[in-house]
């Protein structure tokens, strides 16, 4: 019993980690004043950038770095149109959608020659479990405890994350900056901050998070990408962040509920346990539009998301 | 009269030179990457136009982008935005094909119920997401969003039930013949059908596609709703709560029936779409490993069209000839067709920039002068 | 006068051209201030008062024109050169950023931090509180603006700029939003800022407080510099003469007339606002047939929350209205015009028109169900743009083309659009809030007429108005609205200013 909630909760660490590096992402930047639905598009390019470096260089860190380099560009063409050109976030977003997913297959075809789905990276060149040789010291490698705590370093690395993140929003200048460009944009402009450069810097940090969350899937997870890979996650990154109340500690709380029902759903497909597991995957989405639909005006959206930002308009 | 002319033509030229530039920024990547963009967009274009059948395969595959990008549109046009088009989609097409499956009834009839109980379905899927908005003021993309997934595992949960799952199969039974609306179904594949298609090679190529009603019904749907939406006062209301709620609550007007409404029928749209497919095309539904994506396509539609209409009839004929004529640069050139995924997001992304657009003929300008100076002419004004 | 020090001159704008599209709002301005004077800028809504301001304060660019701060000549182009030249400016809407508190809102931009970029709130709430002790600016360092009042706010912006090392400040329409009490607070607390050296620029359209307050005046209109002039030394009169640019009469031609029946009946109404606070106060009035009542009072005194009431835009919590004798207490809006009620909104962009739909479809807005604009759901286009034409002719809106989208009028003539569409529909009442806010003279004028008219034709008036002027000239009673309720009712013949101001204040009830 003791060993399968260990299983329970080590599956649900491992699949709330990508999300909770997207959701970040999302966090940061709709805390400026930009949503960002493209999430899902830089998770994808990222994902395969991952797949791929970490396939011909052998190295997951510059991979894993390079996927969040991916995610960062991509999210610089959505900075450049909704932040610059006053582009509708939304409708900037789904194209970063289309070019994403697009963009990672395309060069999928051009390096795993024709294939849209690239080569399993060797086992060793994956990201590492860091506490593996303690565990197997202590001769632990199969009990509750490494089922929970000997997680790939991306886990941790996560969960490091949400805390630097929580930090410096709210206990850092840039932090209080970023939230004031979000929550009233002219009020920060006419206290001489750089509206757009904060912008820039937080929609592009939002697309390496996303990068850096797709490759958390493709590097650790699994060790390959696919087209159906992502399919999705990014959209459920971004519930989470809302759920979460749009604060990286809710975000992740919410990762964490998405994790737990991925987690049921692979734990009782090994047991004997008949559950449709479709209707288990369901429960995340069911919850979040009931908790939204309980918890309703608690929420508290930045007041400026979503809106361009324009100097000396109206 | 000619502001109002003038600020059309504006957004159409918007949308011509959005596509424009789609088309550039492909060429540029195809041609970076080792593939003759000619080429390419000779071969796409051939696969469109070269046989009648590709042609008709092209309007096949239209069908329910037009009518989920219309689905977008009419949202859009109340001020929402529906995300959930691929969720209304799913359930049309579950239902349809549930309906169509279990339903026993004659020929038409059986279209119609079918038709209309997907719709029905949808609408209703779709009102979730009004109501939500309506009543309890959640932003309508996220709800949506909730909505697709748990569209999406409904669909795959109802194709493991045994009596709706073909055994040795991930789809569901076949629906009845009597619920198909491939044109000539019965009789193409009869003896007389067969023996006068053999000596008519085009219309036994057009024959052979999944040619069926779909696109006539969506192109008098796109027509309908454009009536609905300038001719009615229903369509009133719903423009008055999209462009100015809180002028529209004080006309009198109920924003959120308003709002409710306008989700229904935009969810009863895609609806439309999922049972045209599944009547023309699929004749079933399939356990689903990712999106179909029928939704997302239908966002990008409705942008490239404009919010119009009768543009989502011609948007969705585009993204239909792109996606299928660009499928065939992968057999005959080995280049990746995801291409098409690229260039598709790159219009979108310009039609999202209006105001880059808009700087480009203002920065020409600028050159001009300096251009002509150049070639020794005389500026005049 | 004595802490002027006319050998400084601390701000000279030369020749300030402002072009926006076709528009010039600002045409070769001149504007000198000296070192610790109050220089009042007077013009009317849209004069071009603000955007110099905003020019001096680095948020738009002079298209020609000098700048010259302390005698040097100045390229302000962002707000970060302003302040480092010694410029804060308090806006008219603030810049607060709500959910933080009042330290936070005051360090922002030039917060105090440790080693990395972390905040040190400690050391900036004690800067915080030592600068508001120096100038008496008392404000709760740890308040949440969103929770404080707006007198509050404003002394939190004075304390932004001093925070910046603001020696010359400008205060845009400081008054518009705060009760005679908080004017009074805030003239002593310009005169302290005066006496430590500062210097204040003030924008405003309100000629007492410059007589109160200012030194010297600038006065602008249409863009133009128009004069400037030492306050001791010209009357109001002459200031408004100036500003408008002809005599002005304030007073407007009304007969005498009795009023009839009554025709709107309130008892005990309770509101509450959008954050769930009673707004509205068991408040009762009646109006009558052929009289306009003017409710005057200051800004967020549930003015706002009564009209949405009325017209069933707002849930009421308790209380009845009654309209002809008729219960319309819960009523949808819809039923609420159909009872004969028109109301000419307090935001014409937000509530009176859609601004993407043509003129003529505004013009239908709440008729565009009835026959002949549409029958069994479709529309008639046709009859909708024969009445409009004909309301574009009658009210004399521009231009006269009624394809046109509203958001290509002025705002003048979007409030004739409107004035005509609710005078049309024949009302035994109508209501109007802040119908002449940001309209030039002429409109105002054009609009008291047509409010005057339909009192004259036996119809019932509601004037909802935060200007007691227009409440004075245009009305035949007038009640002072305070924390939601009303604190009385006089006759309009008898009203005194004084008297009435000290009511809106909450000072004095009604004997």
């Amino acid at each position: 019993m003791l060993d399968n909630i260990g299983i329970i909760i080590g599956i649900t660490l491992m699949y709330a980690t990508p999300l909770i590096y997207t959701a970040l992402g999302g966090v940061i930047s709709e805390n400026s004043g930009v949503v960002n639905i493209g999430l899902e598009g830089m998770m994808t390019l990222g994902a395969f950038v991952g797949a791929a470096v970490g396939y011909y260089m052998g190295n997951p860190w510059i991979a894993f770095l390079a996927a969040g380099a991916a995610g960062g560009l991509l999210a610089l063409c959505h900075a450049i149109a909704s932040v610059t050109f006053n582009a509708q976030q939304v409708v900037s977003g789904i194209a970063i959608n289309f070019i994403g997913p697009g963009l990672a297959m395309f060069l999928s075809r051009l390096f795993f020659k024709g294939a849209t789905m690239t080569k399993a990276i060797d086992i060793n060149h994956k990201i590492p479990k860091p506490l593996d040789p303690i565990f197997e010291g202590l001769s632990l490698q199969d009990s509750f405890l490494a089922q929970i705590f000997n997680q790939y370093a991306t886990v941790y690395i996560a969960f490091l994350l949400v805390f630097a993140m929580w930090f410096v929003m709210y206990k850092t200048r840039f932090g209080m900056r970023l939230r004031a460009v979000g929550e009233h944009p002219r009020a920060a402009d006419t206290l001489g901050i750089n509206v757009y450069r904060i912008r820039y810097i937080c929609v592009i940090l939002s697309g390496v998070f996303a990068g850096l969350g797709g490759a958390a899937m493709s590097l650790a997870v699994v060790s390959l990408f696919s087209p159906t890979l992502i399919s999705g996650q990014g959209f459920i990154a971004l519930a989470a962040m809302i759920f979460g109340n749009w604060k990286p500690q809710g975000a992740m709380g919410a990762c964490l509920l998405f994790g737990a029902a991925q987690g049921l759903v692979v734990f009782l497909g090994g047991t004997s346990i008949r559950v449709p597991s479709q209707l288990l995957s369901m429960l995340p989405y069911l919850i979040t539009l009931i908790v939204l639909a309980v918890f309703v005006g608690r929420s508290r959206m930045p007041k400026a998301d979503g809106i361009p930002y324009e100097k000396g308009g109206g | 009269m000619n502001k109002r002319k003038r600020l059309l033509s504006h957004s159409f030229g918007i949308t011509v030179i959005s596509i424009l530039m789609g088309f550039i920024v492909g060429a540029i990547i195809l041609h970076r990457t080792g593939y003759n963009p000619f080429e390419a967009y000779g071969i796409m274009a051939r696969g469109v136009f070269e046989k009648p059948k590709y042609l008709v395969q092209t309007i096949i595959n239209s069908t329910p982008l037009i009518l989920t990008g219309l689905s977008v549109v009419f949202a859009f046009r109340t001020g929402l935005f529906n995300i959930g088009a691929e969720g209304q989609f799913i359930i049309g097409a579950l239902t349809a094909a549930w309906v169509g499956y279990f339903l026993k009834l004659p020929p038409v009839i059986h279209v119609v119920v079918v038709f209309f109980a997907a719709a029905i379905a949808a609408a209703l899927w779709g009102g979730i997401a009004g109501f939500f908005k309506a009543k309890l003021g959640i932003n309508e993309v996220i709800t949506t969003i909730m909505l697709n997934w748990i569209a999406f595992y409904t669909q795959n949960y109802f194709v493991t039930l045994e009596s709706f799952k073909k055994p040795d199969s991930e789809a569901s039974y076949a629906i009845q013949n009597t619920a198909s609306i491939v044109i000539l179904e019965g009789w193409k594949k009869s003896q007389a059908g067969r023996e006068w298609l053999k000596n008519h090679p085009i219309w036994r190529d057009v024959l052979k596609t999944d040619f069926n009603w779909g696109f006539l019904i969506a192109i008098l749907i796109a027509i309908l709703i454009w009536y609905i939406l300038n001719k009615t006062t229903l369509g009133y209301e719903l423009r008055a709560v999209g462009f100015n709620r809180f002028a529209a609550e004080y006309g009198g007007i109920s924003v959120k029936k308003s709002i409710v409404a306008s989700m229904m029928i935009a969810g009863a749209l895609a609806g439309a779409a999922g049972a045209l497919h599944v009547m023309g095309v699929s004749h079933k539904v399939s356990t689903l490993a990712t999106m179909e994506g029928y939704g997302f396509d239908g966002i990008a539609v409705s942008l490239i069209a404009g919010s119009s209409p009768i543009g989502c009839i011609l948007a969705g004929l585009l993204f239909s000839g792109l996606k299928y004529g660009g499928s065939k640069i992968q057999y005959t050139m080995n280049a990746p067709p995801e291409i098409i995924s690229i260039i598709i997001g790159v219009i979108v992304l310009f039609i999202a920039m209006p105001r880059l657009i808009d700087a480009i003929p203002k920065a020409v300008a600028k050159i001009m002068p300096f251009v002509s100076r150049r070639r020794g002419e005389k500026h005049v004004g | 006068m004595q802490h002027i020090d006319f050998k400084s001159k601390v701000v000279e704008m030369k020749n300030i051209t402002k072009v926006f599209g076709n528009v010039t709002a600002n045409d070769q301005i001149h504007l000198t201030v000296h070192k610790g004077e109050v220089h009042a800028l007077l013009g009317e809504n849209g004069a071009g008062k603000s955007t110099l301001m905003n020019i001096l304060y680095g948020l738009y660019r002079p298209t020609r024109g000098e700048i010259y701060i302390n005698g040097k000549k100045t390229d302000i182009a962002t707000p970060n050169i302003a302040i480092q030249q010694g410029i804060g400016m308090v806006h008219q809407h603030f810049m607060l950023v709500e959910p933080f508190t009042v330290v936070e809102n005051i360090v922002l931009g030039r917060e105090t931090t440790n080693f990395g970029g972390v905040l040190d709130m400690k050391k900036a709430t004690e800067d915080v509180i030592s600068l508001s002790e120096q100038y008496g600016l008392y404000v709760d360092p740890n308040a949440k603006v969103e929770d404080i009042t707006v007198g509050m706010q404003q002394r939190v912006e004075i304390l932004k700029a001093l925070y910046r090392g603001a020696d010359i400040l400008i205060l845009d329409e400081p008054t518009a939003v705060l009760t005679p009490q908080e004017i009074r607070e805030l003239i002593e607390i310009i005169r302290n800022l005066t006496k430590e050296g500062k210097t204040i620029i003030l924008i405003t359209h309100k000629l007492k407080e410059i007589k109160q307050v200012a030194d010297y005046c600038t006065i602008i209109r249409r863009g133009r510099h128009i004069d400037t002039v030492d306050v001791s030394a010209v009357t109001e009169e002459e200031l408004a003469a100036k500003m408008v640019g002809r005599e002005v009469s304030f007073d407007i031609e009304k007969k005498e007339k009795e009023r009839g029946k009554v025709v709107l009946q309130i008892e005990g109404l309770t509101v509450k606002d959008n954050r769930g606070i009673e707004a509205v106060k068991g408040l009762s009035l009646e109006v009558y047939e052929g009289e306009i009542l003017g409710v005057a009072g200051i800004d967020g005194n549930g003015q706002s929350e009564l009209i949405e009431a009325i017209t069933g835009l707002r849930p009421i919590e308790a209380g009845r209205v009654k309209m002809n004798g008729k219960d319309i207490t819960h009523c949808k809006p819809k039923e609420i015009i159909d009872s004969k009620i028109s109301t000419i909104p307090e935001d014409r962009q937000k509530r009176g028109l859609v601004l993407d739909f043509s003129v003529a479809e505004n013009m239908v807005l709440e008729n565009y169900a009835k026959e002949p604009f549409s029958k069994k759901g479709i529309l008639n286009h046709g009859e909708i743009s024969q009445f409009s034409k004909e309301l574009i002719q009658t009210f004399d809106i521009r231009p006269k083309e009624e394809t046109l989208k509203a958001r290509i009028l002025s705002g003048g003539n979007q409030q004739k659009a409107i004035i005509a569409r609710e005078i049309t529909n024949d009302p035994d009442l109508l209501i109007t809030a802040q119908p002449t806010r940001g309209l030039d003279i002429g409109a105002i004028e054009y609009v008291h007429r047509a409010l005057v008219e339909q009192r004259d034709k036996n119809r019932a008036v509601l004037l909802v108005s935060l200007e007691l002027d227009e409440i004075m000239n245009v009305s035949d009673r007038i009640a002072v609205i305070y924390e939601g309720s009303i604190v009385g009712i006089v006759d309009a013949k008898e009203a005194d200013e004084n008297r009435l101001g000290l009511m809106m204040a909450g000072g004095g009830a009604e004997e």
